[in-house]
C-alpha cells in the first residue's frame, strides 16, 4: 500500500514536472488580431521537411480572412504547409519584432516604406531576379535599400483622396462637374454645412483624432504638403528637413474638413464616431478615406466616386489621386532555402492563380502582377481615369515620415489643441510638429 | 509515542531525499520565466539591437542616451507624483471603506462586492470607458481630458483610485476582522474614545495589512501602464520650439514601451536601459517602502 502510494506520488510529479517543460517548450503565444494557423504542421517547426513551410505575417487586418482561406486551399492543393498571423491594427511592428526572434520567424513578412529597409532590410533576401519579380508588370512600388538591393515588392496599391456621394451633392442642388479645384470644394461643402440642417445631412463626416482615424490626416491628408514640396525635385530618400512650403494648402483642406463636418471641432479628440457609418447611412457627402474600403461603401453608396485632395495649389485642376502602397512583400534571409523556395512560390501563386487572385483583388483593388485578374474597384478605376485624362498621379510620398507612430503622435497631439481652438498660435505649434518635429524624428532615427 | 516519533523521522528523511525533486519544476520555471530574461535583459541594456539573436555590445550608451532623454525625466517625475498621490488617496479611501464595512451596517457583503468589481475589468477597457465619461463631463466646457494635462493627471488618480480601492478593501477588511475583541474591548472600558480606539488600537494591529496595501499601491503606481496608454496615451504634449515634444501624462512604463516600438537602430537597446533603471528604482523603492512601514507592525 505505502509502496504503492509511492509510486504514484512519483509518478505524478514526473507527470507534473513533464507538463510544465512541455508548456515552457511549445508553440509561442499568437500575437493579439491573430487567427489560427492553418495547414497541417502550424507551428512550422524549423524548416525541416524538404518542401518547406510558409509563415505570412499579415500586415492588413481587413485580408485576414481572405488570407486564412487561401492558406488553407494552397495547404490543400499542394501539401505545404501555410501559416498566416495577422497583426492587429497598428502593432505590425512589433509583432514583427517579437516574431523574427523566434526558432520559426515569418518567411513573408511586410517592409512597406524606407524607414521599414532601413530597419529590416538586412533581413531580407533581394529579390532581383526571383519568380515573384518576374510576374510584376511594374517597378513602381518595390523598395530597394541603398546598395540596389531588392528589398520588397508590391503585391497590391491603392488610393486615397475624398469620397463622395454624388446623390447628396445633386440634393443639395450641385454637380459633381462643379467641384474642379480647392475654391469649387469649398463652395460646395459650405454649403451643404450651412444648409445640413434644411437638408438632413451635413458636408463632412467625423474627422476624429482617435487611433482608428487620425491616420486618415496626419498620414494621408499630410501626403499633399509633402508632395507639393518636392513635385519638382522628387524626393529619393527621407530628407533630414522639411520646409513645410505647403502648409497653409493642408491648413486649407484640414479647416475645411474639421469645420463642415458632423461633429465640432471640439470634440474630435477622443472620437467614438463611426466616420464610414456616417458616409454609408446618407449623414455626410464627403469622406476622407481610401480605395480599400471600396467595397463596403460601394454596397452602401453604388456610385460612391473618389476626388484628388483640392487645396488650392496652382494648377490643380490637373491633380489625381494618391496613389501608391504600404504593401510590400520581402522574403526573410534567415530561414532555410527550402523555406524561401516555399514562400515564393505561394507568392507566385496568390498574384497568378485565377481563383487566389481574383480573391485577393477583391480585398486588395489592384495586384501590379502580369497574370492577376483586372480590378474591379471603382476608387482605383477613378483613380486610371484622372491618370488617362492627363492629371498627375500623387504618390504616396508621406511613406517616408520619419519614426512614422512617434512623429504623427505629436502631430495628433498639436492638432488636438488646435481643433479645440483655431488660434494661429495652435496652427503655429501644428506646424511646429509638422516641420520641426520631421527634422527632429529624422535624428532619432538616423542620429 | 515511539511510533510517533519514528513516523515524524521518516517524514523529515524523506522531505530531505525529496525536497530537491519536488522543488525542481518550481525552480526551473522560476529560472526560466523570471532569472533567464532579467539576466538577457540586463545584458541586452548593454547592446545594440533589433532582434536577440543579432545584438551587439556597445557598453554603457544606451544608459547616457536614456538618462539624457527629457521625456524620460519627466516621466520619471510624473509617474513618482502620481504614485504618490495614488499611494495616499487608495489607502485612505480603501481603509474608510474597509472600516465602514466592517462596522455591521446592512448589505455590508454587497457593498464589499460591489466596491471589488471594478477590479476585474482589464485596464485597457477602463481607459477607454473612462476616457469616455470624462470627455462626456468635460464636452459641456468643449474641452477634454486630452487637452490639459491636471485633467489627464486626476483622471487617471480617479481611474485608479476607482479600480484599487476595491482591492485593497478586501485586504484591510480581513486585516479589521483580525483586530483581537478583548483589545477593542479593553479599551472601551477604559473610555476610549472611537478616535482613539481608531489610532491607537485598531491601526497598529491592521500595520501588517496597511504594509502590503502601501506596497502594492506604489508599485503599481511605478508600473502603471495600461490605463495611461488608453486614458491620454501621454496627450497633450508640449511642442517645444525646435520641434522635441514632452508628452505631459506619460508615465515610465509608457515612455519605455514607445521608446522600444520608435524606428531606428539604437531605440530598442536604449528602451532596455531604461527598463533596467526603472526595475532598479521600483524595487528599491518597494523595498524602502517595505522596511519602514514593517517597523511599525506590532506583534499581537
Amino acid at each position: 500500500m505505502k509502496k504503492g502510494k509511492k509510486i504514484l506520488a512519483l509518478v505524478l510529479s514526473a507527470a507534473m514536472a513533464l507538463t510544465l517543460l512541455a508548456s515552457c517548450g511549445g508553440d509561442s503565444k499568437t500575437p493579439s488580431g491573430s487567427k489560427t494557423p492553418s495547414g497541417s504542421n502550424p507551428s512550422g517547426g524549423n524548416s525541416s521537411s524538404e518542401t518547406g513551410r510558409v509563415y505570412w505575417l499579415n500586415f492588413k487586418p481587413e485580408l485576414d480572412e481572405t488570407a486564412q482561406e487561401l492558406a488553407q486551399t494552397y495547404t490543400q492543393k499542394t501539401g505545404v504547409p501555410v501559416q498566416v498571423i495577422t497583426a492587429a491594427s497598428g502593432t505590425y511592428q512589433q509583432t514583427l519584432t517579437a516574431e523574427m526572434d523566434k526558432s520559426a520567424p515569418p518567411t513573408l513578412f511586410v517592409i512597406g516604406n524606407t524607414a521599414g529597409v532601413a530597419d529590416w532590410g538586412d533581413y531580407a533576401i533581394d529579390l532581383t531576379g526571383t519568380a515573384i519579380a518576374n510576374e510584376l508588370n511594374t517597378d513602381a512600388y518595390n523598395l530597394y535599400d541603398d546598395a540596389g538591393k531588392l528589398v520588397s515588392i508590391g503585391y497590391c496599391y491603392e488610393c486615397y483622396g475624398i469620397i463622395v456621394n454624388p446623390d447628396l451633392v445633386e440634393q443639395a442642388g450641385h454637380k459633381m462637374d462643379e467641384i474642379k479645384d480647392f475654391a469649387s470644394l469649398k463652395a460646395v461643402v459650405e454649403d451643404i454645412h450651412a444648409r445640413a440642417g434644411e437638408l438632413g445631412f451635413d458636408a463632412f463626416t467625423s474627422c476624429d483624432m482617435d487611433d482608428s482615424s487620425s491616420w486618415r490626416f496626419t498620414g494621408h491628408m499630410a501626403n499633399l504638403e509633402y508632395f507639393y514640396e518636392q513635385k519638382d525635385d522628387p524626393w529619393t530618400e527621407c530628407p533630414a528637413t522639411i520646409t513645410g512650403a505647403y502648409m497653409d494648402n493642408f491648413k486649407n483642406l484640414y479647416d475645411l474638413c474639421i469645420n463642415n463636418s458632423l461633429t465640432a471641432p471640439t470634440d474630435l479628440a477622443t472620437g467614438g464616431h463611426d466616420a464610414a457609418q456616417e458616409f454609408k447611412d446618407g449623414k455626410a457627402a464627403f469622406t476622407v478615406q481610401g480605395s480599400w474600403e471600396y467595397a463596403g461603401y460601394a454596397e452602401a453608396v453604388p456610385n460612391a466616386t473618389m476626388i484628388p485632395y483640392y487645396c488650392g495649389v496652382a494648377g490643380e485642376e490637373k491633380a489625381g489621386l494618391n496613389c501608391g502602397t504600404e504593401n510590400c512583400w520581402a522574403v526573410n534571409a534567415n530561414v532555410s532555402e527550402a523555406d524561401q523556395k516555399a514562400t515564393i512560390d505561394f507568392m507566385v501563386w496568390l498574384v497568378s492563380d485565377p481563383d487566389a487572385s481574383a480573391k485577393m483583388v477583391e480585398q486588395l483593388g489592384i495586384l501590379p502582377y502580369k497574370n492577376a485578374v483586372e480590378s474591379s474597384n471603382g476608387f482605383l478605376a477613378d483613380a486610371a481615369e484622372y491618370t488617362a485624362n492627363g492629371c498627375y498621379v500623387m504618390p504616396w510620398v508621406t511613406n517616408y515620415q520619419p519614426n512614422v507612430d512617434e512623429y504623427r503622435r505629436g502631430l495628433v497631439a498639436a492638432l488636438n489643441q488646435y481643433n479645440a481652438d483655431q488660434s494661429a498660435g495652435n496652427w503655429e505649434n501644428v506646424r511646429t510638429a509638422f516641420v520641426d518635429g520631421w527634422a527632429v524624428q529624422y535624428q532619432n532615427v538616423n542620429g | 509515542m515511539k511510533k510517533k516519533i519514528s513516523s515524524s523521522n521518516s517524514i523529515r528523511r524523506a522531505t530531505r531525499r525529496w525536497g530537491l525533486f519536488f522543488l525542481g519544476p518550481v525552480t526551473a520555471a522560476f529560472i526560466i520565466g523570471f532569472v533567464w530574461p532579467f539576466v538577457q535583459g540586463i545584458w541586452l541594456s548593454l547592446c545594440r539591437f533589433k532582434t536577440i539573436k543579432g545584438a551587439q555590445f556597445i557598453g554603457l550608451d544606451n544608459y547616457a542616451k536614456a538618462f539624457s532623454d527629457v521625456g524620460f525625466r519627466h516621466a520619471f517625475w510624473y509617474t513618482a507624483m502620481f504614485a504618490v498621490v495614488s499611494l495616499v488617496l487608495i489607502n485612505v479611501l480603501a481603509f474608510a471603506v474597509a472600516y465602514f464595512l466592517t462596522q455591521g451596517i446592512k448589505g455590508s457583503n454587497l457593498f464589499r462586492t460591489v466596491f471589488f468589481m471594478p477590479n476585474l475589468i482589464g485596464g485597457i477597457v477602463l481607459g477607454y470607458i473612462w476616457s469616455m465619461i470624462f470627455d462626456g463631463i468635460l464636452s459641456w466646457w468643449s474641452t477634454s481630458i486630452l487637452l490639459e494635462s491636471k485633467y489627464g493627471f486626476w483622471g487617471l488618480i480617479i481611474l485608479m483610485c476607482w479600480q484599487q480601492i476595491g482591492y485593497m478593501m478586501i485586504i484591510y477588511i480581513a486585516g479589521l476582522q483580525n483586530v483581537p475583541g478583548e483589545m477593542l474591548e479593553a479599551a472601551r472600558i477604559d473610555g476610549a474614545t472611537r478616535t482613539q480606539t481608531l489610532f491607537k488600537v485598531t491601526i497598529p494591529n491592521v500595520m501588517p495589512s496597511i504594509t502590503i496595501c502601501m506596497f502594492l499601491s506604489l508599485t503599481n503606481g511605478f508600473k502603471l501602464f495600461d490605463q495611461n496608454l488608453a486614458l491620454t496615451g501621454g496627450q497633450p504634449f508640449i511642442i517645444q520650439p525646435g520641434g522635441t515634444t514632452i508628452k505631459t501624462t506619460e508615465m515610465l512604463a509608457l515612455n519605455i514601451f514607445n521608446t522600444f516600438n520608435a524606428s531606428g537602430g539604437s531605440s530598442q537597446g536604449v528602451a532596455q536601459a531604461k527598463a533596467v533603471i526603472f526595475f532598479v528604482l521600483v524595487a528599491g523603492l518597494g523595498l524602502c517602502q517595505l522596511g519602514y512601514t514593517r517597523k511599525k507592525e506590532v506583534q499581537q
